[in-house]
């Protein structure tokens, strides 16, 4: 296979952000009728590295070939005419157009709604697609949505295609779908990079993998011939332990009592309907779900965050006694003496404020102790030392703002800074999106550690295979609803699955 | 390589952090390049020589001590109402309504001068201008305040409007209270007893003004960056999904902070009326509020830097005044010169924080 010219061919790509060398000679080579699998930690260029593929960067230096031509992107116009496209984590569709008007948006020539929709239903049937044309894509799912994308780039004629993390949204039963179309599309020669964090996908996924470490390429292997052990190693240049902990719940006691809860958001639409469990001190609460089934939601109303329109959250001490929770914002349940912390979804919108530095964003939750008029930096200052060295946050220094730190870096001040006030009560939604393994490993070692501290931990998923391997058990949520709590040791991902889709999770619900 | 495949002749990329001499040293040939542009398009419109030009400008700002007084004055007066915004711009509150603060602090001081001058003592007038001028500057920031939290209008349209209110309620006043009848003007109050005068300090009659100006910034850059409420201001200005999560009352700290905002407008408004000019007309405040905006903003909201800016501002006015009597050049003239120079200063901003790349090596290679 390695006669044939690659499709792609990345020569000594080098890449500068101001002093931060994102691609340092970085190689990459793809041939057709193959899924690569691009692998790394997070900051280790492998979105930079694609964003010259398609076009959203200029490299300082280095050729690309395509096709054994060598070839100048210059946008993402240019990329197109060469066939590349990419598929963004973040989709960029209007929502009140149909998925056909999407599709043909920005292109030139005339206008002919019914001719472009035959080949998009041409394009939908060669590679098993299951997308109305016609549907307005705000009545669309994630993953509906994830294949307008698809689409839109196959539409254009596009060969050569870059997902950047597909599965990050989608639920078990979709990433298979998509796989099986991702594997229909590579056989018909088309030449697919997907970046990963979740392992088995590259397992069962991709041909040949190919690993950057801090910007440099370090190789490339077939897949069937290493493991997921080996793929760690070498993206983390050391050897790491893939084992997630489960240690027993010891002594748990009901700490967060929530009946009844039902939400709805500022438009009047329904977010939680009569949602009832109870978490535990000790224990991790996983909360399965599709992305916007009420996780955030439920975690804001129990923050404090989120009004809500009828039912109970029960805060209830070691010594029995209870408190009521709704209609308390967070710094009345402060005042209560209910340590509750949360590290919300959107880190940088919400846990923290990108432009200040790590000390700032330490004394968000501190500042306002003691009587003086002035804040105190020195208590913050210790903290966010403690963090960086305890967490092992890579940061230029205390003074850098947390926007310019790796997404776990940001991470891991976030949940250092939440963990520090002792918690009794953990909340964290996606705590792990968009981590590399080995951040990823961290999170977990800390959440089990406060549940082992006796901390009731409620912790919002989308990776069932951690879900099942960390929380002891776990709350199905489908469309607002308690689809079911199972126990996550005899649960299995099939019945997660089906729970998130279906209420009950059974077939004839 | 073929024509279409060609590198393009420049890219623009970003910077990381900048150390402060590289950004100076960018500011600091802007300026001179703005100079140079200046004085290109001096000696084609006017055939002046350009160099007499500066001096000129030079001159009307530092000619005499008389002048540099002027000067420092318009300084202290521009800083303190750039000083007053600048709390709500770090909260991304857009107060552009300066101008009608200060104004309702003019009207309120002259109006306890005229009114209360035949019942009260001077210290007890002096004090209830101070009151009320303040009180009546926080009233005029903190309409907009209170409609933003409450039901959130926009800002900057709300905070332009009350400037206009302001105008219309001076101008009908000075009909009102005119002096002598009939002239539709204030003229100078109490000028022969001086009651509601603020004292003059070391006989310079604009030190008191410097002074309290002075102290003012110092307070401002302590409040802003070391107080519990500089810090409340700068979270919810970065962002307000934050501050509420961690309990930050939103709609609190927006009318708290312009209420200091317009308060210190107000404090602007009495030393226009109370210590300089003694008198009130519609255009007392001579768009300060506005100019206060590009004041702040150039100094990226920092108070201490917005001498520096203010200063900036002032003596390129003072200078484009000097030109246009000294050469009989049309005022406009001036506004141009301060048009070039304030557009490179803006601009420098660009290169500060982008870099561009320069088609390199590959291009001599092909020869």
């Amino acid at each position: 296979m390695n006669q044939e010219v690659p499709a792609v061919r990345m020569k000594n790509i080098t890449k500068r952000f101001g002093p931060v060398l994102a691609n340092d000679r970085a190689e990459l080579t793809i041939y057709r009728g193959e899924i690569l699998a691009l692998l790394g930690e997070n900051g280790s260029g492998k979105t930079t590295l694609m964003n010259m593929l398609s076009g959203i960067y200029y490299p300082d230096e280095g050729t690309i070939e395509i096709d054994g031509r060598e070839v100048v992107i210059r946008s993402p116009k240019d990329a197109f005419a060469l066939g590349i496209g990419m598929i963004h984590q973040h989709f960029k569709l209007v929502d009140v157009l149909t998925a056909a008007e999407n599709i043909i948006l920005g292109l030139e020539g005339r206008l002919d709604l019914r001719k472009s929709t035959e080949k998009i239903r041409a394009i939908c049937d060669l590679y098993g697609f299951e997308l109305n044309p016609e549907q307005k894509i705000y009545d669309m799912s994630v993953s509906q949505k994830q294949t307008v994308e698809i689409v839109k780039v196959l539409y254009r004629g596009a060969d050569i295609l870059i997902l950047d993390e597909p599965t990050a949204v989608l639920t078990p039963q979709e990433s298979d779908r998509l796989f099986a179309v991702l594997r229909k599309m590579r056989d018909d020669g088309k030449a697919i990079i997907i970046i990963t964090h979740k392992m088995h996908e590259v397992e069962s996924l991709s041909d040949r993998v190919a690993v950057l470490r801090d910007g440099r390429y370090i190789c490339d292997l077939p897949t069937a011939s290493t493991n997921a052990q080996e793929m760690t190693d070498l993206m983390v240049g050391h050897s790491v332990t893939l084992n997630i902990d489960r240690p027993e719940p010891v002594n748990p006691r009901p700490r967060i009592e929530v009946k009844g809860l039902t939400v709805r958001n500022e438009e009047g639409i329904l977010r939680l309907e009569d949602v009832s469990f109870t978490a535990n001190s000790g224990e991790i609460l996983g909360i399965a779900g599709i992305s916007g089934s009420g996780q955030k939601e439920l975690l804001e109303a129990i923050a404090g965050l989120q009004p809500t329109e009828s039912g109970t959250i029960t805060y209830i001490e070691d010594n029995g006694e209870r408190e009521e929770l709704i209609g308390k914002d967070p710094l009345k349940i402060a005042a209560m003496g209910v340590s509750l912390s949360f590290v919300p979804e959107d880190r940088l919108g919400m846990g923290l404020v990108a432009n200040m530095d790590l000390t700032d964003n330490m004394m968000l939750r501190s500042f306002r102790s003691g009587h003086s008029l002035f804040t105190d930096r020195n208590t913050p200052r210790h903290v966010a030392e403690t963090v960086v060295s305890e967490l092992e946050v890579s940061t230029p220094g205390l003074s850098t703002p947390v926007r310019r730190l790796s997404g776990g870096n940001v991470q891991k001040v976030l949940v250092g800074r939440e963990i520090t006030s002792a918690p009794t009560v953990l909340l964290t939604a996606y705590a792990v999106r968009g981590l590399d393994i080995n951040s990823s490993y961290t999170i977990y070692d800390l959440i089990n550690r406060q549940k082992k501290d006796g901390v009731a931990v409620i912790y919002v998923g989308e990776d069932l295979d951690v879900l099942l391997e960390l929380a002891d058990r776990i709350l199905v949520l489908c469309g607002g609803r308690v689809s079911g709590i199972v126990d996550g040791k005899t649960a299995t991902k099939q019945e997660v699955g089906l729970m998130m889709t279906r209420v009950g999770g059974t077939a004839n619900e | 390589m073929n024509k279409d495949t060609r590198e393009p002749l420049f890219h623009i990329s970003k910077r990381g952090a900048v150390k402060w001499y590289v950004s100076w040293l960018i500011r600091g040939s802007a300026v001179l390049l703005a100079l140079v542009v200046c004085a290109v398009i001096t000696m084609l419109m006017t055939g002046e020589n350009p160099i007499r030009i500066y001096a000129t400008i030079i001159n009307g700002s530092f000619g005499t001590p008389r002048k540099i007084w002027v000067l420092m004055q318009n300084i202290s007066m521009l800083l303190c109402v750039s000083l007053a915004v600048t709390p709500a711009f770090r909260m991304r509150f857009w107060n552009i309504g300066g101008e009608g603060q200060a104004l309702a602090g003019c009207f309120a001081s002259a109006a306890c001068m005229i009114l209360l001058r035949d019942t009260l003592p001077h210290w007890a007038i002096i004090c209830c201008m101070v009151v009320t001028s303040i009180a009546a500057g926080a009233l005029w920031g903190a309409i907009p305040a209170i409609f933003k939290a409450r039901w959130n209008t926009n800002e900057t349209l709300f905070t332009l409007m009350m400037n206009y209110i302001a105008t219309q309620l001076v101008a009908y006043f000075c009909v009102v209270w005119e002096s002598p009848k009939g002239s539709g003007q204030i003229g100078v109050i109490n000028s022969r007893t001086e009651i509601g005068w603020l004292p003059v300090v070391g006989g310079q009659k604009y030190l008191l003004n410097i002074i309290i100006v002075a102290v003012l910034c110092v307070l401002m850059y302590i409040y802003l960056g070391y107080s519990k409420h500089g810090y409340e201001i700068a979270v919810v200005g970065e962002s307000e999904r934050t501050a509420r999560y961690v309990g930050i009352k939103v709609d609190r700290i927006i009318i708290r902070t312009m209420l200091l905002s317009g308060g210190i407008c107000g404090l602007a408004g009495l030393l226009l009326v109370g210590s300089t000019n003694h008198t009130l007309t519609t255009t007392l405040v001579g768009g300060r509020g506005f100019t206060a905006v590009m004041v702040s903003w150039l100094a990226k909201f920092n108070p201490v830097w917005m001498i520096l800016t203010s200063f900036l501002i002032v003596f390129l006015e003072r200078g484009a005044g000097e030109i246009s009597t000294n050469f009989g050049l049309n005022q406009s003239f001036a506004d141009i010169l301060t048009g070039i120079i304030l557009f490179f200063i803006i601009g420098s901003d660009f290169f500060i924080n982008y870099r561009l790349n320069f088609r390199h090596a590959a291009g001599k290679e092909l020869k």
